[in-house]
């Protein structure tokens, strides 16, 4: 099973950490390296690019903004198609209701798609506790859940193993959850995908109950859509005879149509690729075809406060390409765990603050900060989620959340530079003590600064100094 | 606009500035009034205390054709965190102050290019530079190649490709300090890059970014000078005016 | 205590009560591009190709003697709509379980649309394709496409699509990138995806 996120330390003190294993951040700089490259090289042979990612924000806007009228139609289209629709208002909720459909089947086991949302609501530990087993089906996750591990990427969870340490743990993991490993894996990719082929295959065909996300909902045709490469997805949406799919309310576009921008955006901002290799919609229920029970579990957990925030909601267009991590400098050298959450990375440290709220916990208050504010995600996101703002945002209501209890030292920092800045004069007396205050910071100054970088030399005189002296240089500089 | 970390500990990049555009026939003042441009305090979360900073300046600088800075993280803020701080503090003629002035903010090779129109500013610098795009003269204002452009056109130089240029040198304000050791980390290859490209000075237009990356090359005893942008377009084979930062 | 449901739309429309609602239109990039050239039909082929898969283009008479060669040893299953025929196959009458799919080495299956830009087939599991399950179980897959089906793009494909029908698009054989991100072909769908591209009409 899984490990969980809980008691994670701080971003500062978890990417210490994560900074200092050099197996862990070549691992890193080589995958995001590779996926950055092809990624570009597929986006600059599409002409209209940028209109794309205008009509990708539009479309998830349009359904955001108009939440309440496309769930209720998107219920309504779903039930006609005969399927059920259940509301979960948390993460207990939505896994109680998986728990009580796979219990009515009698399934022991169920079988699933990788899904950002039954791991961010810990699907797999609460149906574990109902002595039901939920395989992944996913190799990265499959990765992860046999090696006890946590997720620290969107699309590939497993982006921190490399081959070697990936065959390990198949070869001393795989026969204890099924079909053991075959005694000659090497570390050949090709080799240890075809291991994990073998021991998901029995779990695939005995299956009775599947559970997956979806990574779009389309209201006006009571449509969901999984994209995926693996098959191990159309495998677990088509042979189970119940499928449940549990569906964050943000997943809803409006019309079919609408999927257009959205399926030529994932796929290359995701793997780099111009179409991911397989693609399934389902409306419902199909006689003589695929599941004849269909469940879909709409999903709030913190979405609607999410909404709530004028500024944050856009993060809610997020279609989990994983881009932003892939380019975020600083995601590639601390990797995904130290974010705390199945959420890493730019775009995780915008979408926990807003889900969770701030001024309650120290891990999620550092997540803003986890940022030097580049801007490098914002550029690759295809839905436009302007990212640098959000953090920015967010920081205020860090700092927001914090006023009125004993004044950091930061903020007293702050409110004596607002004190300085706000006079020319207050601000013109400082600098004379530049000098001092320079040859006193790097003998005695905070390490956090001086411990790998020296201090520039202070002049003799800063510029308005110079500028009074010298009438702005007209008279002589001496 | 000198900005405050200019005026504070980078006169040069300052006195660069106002002499490369008297050289351009502009007139130019200094509004003694001015301070900072707040970003400090926006970017750490203290939008409270970013309201003096920013009322400061639209004081300072309303009036003016233009606002020309040799920083384009200042000229973002201006142009794209004034507003947020203005209608925060509830005062709707500091809103409609920030209307005009943002506006008219220009980071310097905007100003040159985009106003001024010269690509050549007759300067000369004989030396093996490498160009870093900073993050957000690059992605918050999108200068583009205007630098580079700028860069082309002086004498003497020879410009040498950085790789990995446009990745961000890890400084970003206060998360030089809230997150050392990542902001260390990305300078580290920040430099091992610069060192790589085999040139004496790395160039950029944000001092602030230099001080990080000077800082670890310096530590590293590369030999490798940080350089503002000003300083070499202000050079002419009359005279250097490169700042005395070693 | 209000029912989740209740309760969820009723935060809804508290975080969106206030905010001044503009909601954007629907921009469309750019126009459908309905009139397929021969350009198209090879730019598919190409993009199909890109994928590992194996293309074959050819005219309407030689299409069983092509499919047949594709086929590997063993047996094979096809939907009941096929236009094609196929010597010895097992005709899909929907009783075939999993496990007994999991025993035949391939399929044949016509599709619905093929895109050209993204090199996807697009099936919707109407008779000439059968069930979901046929064309995924068994490791080869035989993929029989006109060219009159053949569009531009993913608009133009979206377009022509019902979505009341379940579908598969397809790009390529099965694949994954997590490993080191490195793409390795063949995991659980079809490991062999062999592309007839039919010149004419049925």
């Amino acid at each position: 099973m899984s490990g969980t996120f809980v008691g994670m330390p701080a971003f500062p003190t978890a990417a210490r950490e994560a900074l200092a294993d050099s197996q862990l951040r070549h691992n890193l700089a080589h995958a995001t390296g590779t996926i950055r490259a092809k990624r570009a090289r597929v986006v600059a042979e599409v002409e209209d690019w940028e209109e794309l990612r205008l009509a990708g924000a539009a479309v998830k806007e349009r359904a955001l903004l108009d939440l309440d009228t496309q769930l209720v139609r998107l219920e309504e289209t779903l039930t006609a198609n005969g399927a059920t629709v259940h509301w979960a208002r948390d993460a207990a909720e939505a896994n109680a209701i998986v728990a009580s459909i796979a219990k009515a089947h009698d399934a022991q086991e169920v079988v699933k798609v990788k899904s950002m949302v039954t791991q961010e609501i810990g699907l797999n530990e609460a149906l574990a506790a109902d002595g039901i087993a939920a395989w992944e089906t996913d190799l990265a996750e499959l990765i992860v859940q046999l090696g006890d591990d946590l997720p620290s990427h969107i699309l590939v969870p497993a982006i921190h193993r490399n081959r070697a340490e990936i065959r390990e743990i198949f070869r001393s993991r795989m026969a204890a959850a099924g079909r053991p490993a075959p005694i000659d894996l090497t570390d050949e990719p090709a080799v240890l995908a075809a291991a994990a082929r073998e021991h998901l295959r029995e779990k695939f065909l005995r299956a009775k109950v599947g559970v997956s996300g979806a990574n779009f909902a389309v209201a006006e045709t009571g449509t969901l859509v999984v994209v995926e490469s693996e098959g191990n997805g159309r495998m677990c949406l088509t042979l189970p005879e119940v499928l449940v799919s549990v569906v964050g309310i943000e997943k809803v576009v409006s019309r079919w149509e609408d999927l257009d921008p959205l399926l030529r955006l994932l796929p290359r901002s995701s793997t780099g690729e111009r179409m991911n290799p397989y693609t399934s919609t389902w409306s419902g229920i199909t006689p003589g075809d695929g599941p004849q029970e269909v469940h879909v579990v709409l999903l709030d957990n913190g979405r609607t406060r999410a909404l709530a925030d004028e500024v944050g909601r856009q993060a809610l267009r997020c279609i989990r390409c994983s881009a932003c991590l892939n380019v975020c400098p600083v995601y590639e050298r601390t990797g995904g765990h130290a974010y705390g959450s199945v959420y890493p990375g730019p775009i995780g440290a915008i979408l926990n603050p807003l889900l969770k709220g701030v001024g309650h916990d120290d891990q999620i208050d550092s997540l803003p900060y986890a940022s030097s504010l580049c801007g490098a995600c914002f550029e690759v996101c295809p839905v436009r989620i302007d990212i640098p703002s959000v953090l920015v945002d967010q920081r205020a209501q860090v700092v927001d959340a914090h006023r009125g209890g004993v004044p950091k030292p930061e903020g007293a920092a702050m409110k004596g530079a607002a004190y300085v800045l706000g006079r020319s004069r207050r601000l013109s007396a400082l600098e004379r003590l530049t000098g001092l205050g320079m040859r006193f910071a790097r003998r005695f100054g905070p390490s956090a600064w001086t411990g790998a970088r020296d201090l520039p030399e202070a002049p003799e005189e800063s510029f308005r100094a110079w500028w009074q002296r010298t009438d702005g240089g007209r008279k002589d500089d001496a | 606009m000198v900005t405050c970390i200019n005026d504070a500990l980078y006169p040069g990049t300052g006195q660069a500035v106002l002499r490369l555009l008297r050289r351009l026939g502009v007139e130019v003042d200094f509004p003694q009034a001015q301070t900072c441009c707040g970003q400090p305090m926006v970017n750490t979360g203290y939008l409270d205390e970013a309201v003096p900073v920013v009322r400061t300046f639209v004081d300072a600088f309303a009036g003016y054709d233009a606002v020309v800075t040799p920083s384009g993280s200042c000229a973002g803020s201006a142009r794209h965190q004034h507003s947020i701080v203005a209608r925060r503090s509830g005062d709707e003629a500091l809103e409609k102050a920030v209307a005009e002035v943002g506006p008219k903010v220009y980071e310097l090779s905007e100003f040159l290019i985009d106003v001024l129109n010269v690509t050549d500013v007759g300067a000369y610098y004989p030396h093996r530079v490498t160009y870093h795009p900073t993050c957000h003269s690059l992605r918050m204002l999108g200068v583009g190649d205007r630098p580079r452009r700028l860069l082309e056109a002086v004498r003497g130089i020879r410009l040498v490709d950085l790789p990995g240029a446009d990745q961000c040198c890890g400084f970003g304000g206060t998360f030089a300090v809230k997150n050392a050791d990542i902001s260390v980390a990305m300078g580290a290859d920040k430099a091992r890059h610069i060192r790589e490209t085999g040139a004496e000075v790395v160039v950029a237009g944000d001092n602030s970014c230099l001080t990080h990356i000077g800082g670890v090359l310096s530590r590293q005893r590369s030999g490798v000078r940080t350089v503002h942008l000003a300083e070499i377009l202000a050079s002419t084979e009359a005279g250097s005016i490169e700042r005395t930062l070693r | 205590m209000t029912d989740a449901r209740t309760e969820i739309l009723a935060r809804v429309r508290e975080a969106l009560a206030g905010s001044a609602i503009d909601i954007p239109e629907p921009a469309t990039p750019r126009d459908l591009a309905p009139v397929v050239t021969p350009d198209v039909i090879d730019l598919f082929a190409e993009r199909v190709a890109d994928y590992r898969a194996v293309v074959e283009r050819c005219g309407v008479d030689e299409v069983a003697e092509r499919v047949a060669a594709a086929l590997p040893p063993g047996q094979v299953v096809v939907p009941p709509g096929l236009s094609i025929r196929v010597a010895d196959a097992v005709v899909d009458d929907g009783s075939l379980t999993a496990a007994e799919l999991d025993r035949i080495a391939a399929v044949v299956t016509e599709a619905r649309v093929g895109i050209a830009e993204t090199g996807t087939i697009v099936l919707d599991h109407t008779a000439d394709q059968g069930r979901r399950a046929i064309s995924l179980v068994p490791d080869t897959h035989v993929c029989v496409v006109r060219e009159d089906q053949v569009v531009a793009d993913v608009p133009d494909a979206i377009a022509v699509l019902d979505p009341a029908r379940p579908q598969t698009w397809i790009s390529g054989p099965s694949a994954t990138s997590d490993i080191e991100l490195d793409r390795v072909e063949g995991v659980h769908g079809p490991r062999t995806l062999h592309v007839l591209v039919v010149a004419g009409k049925r």
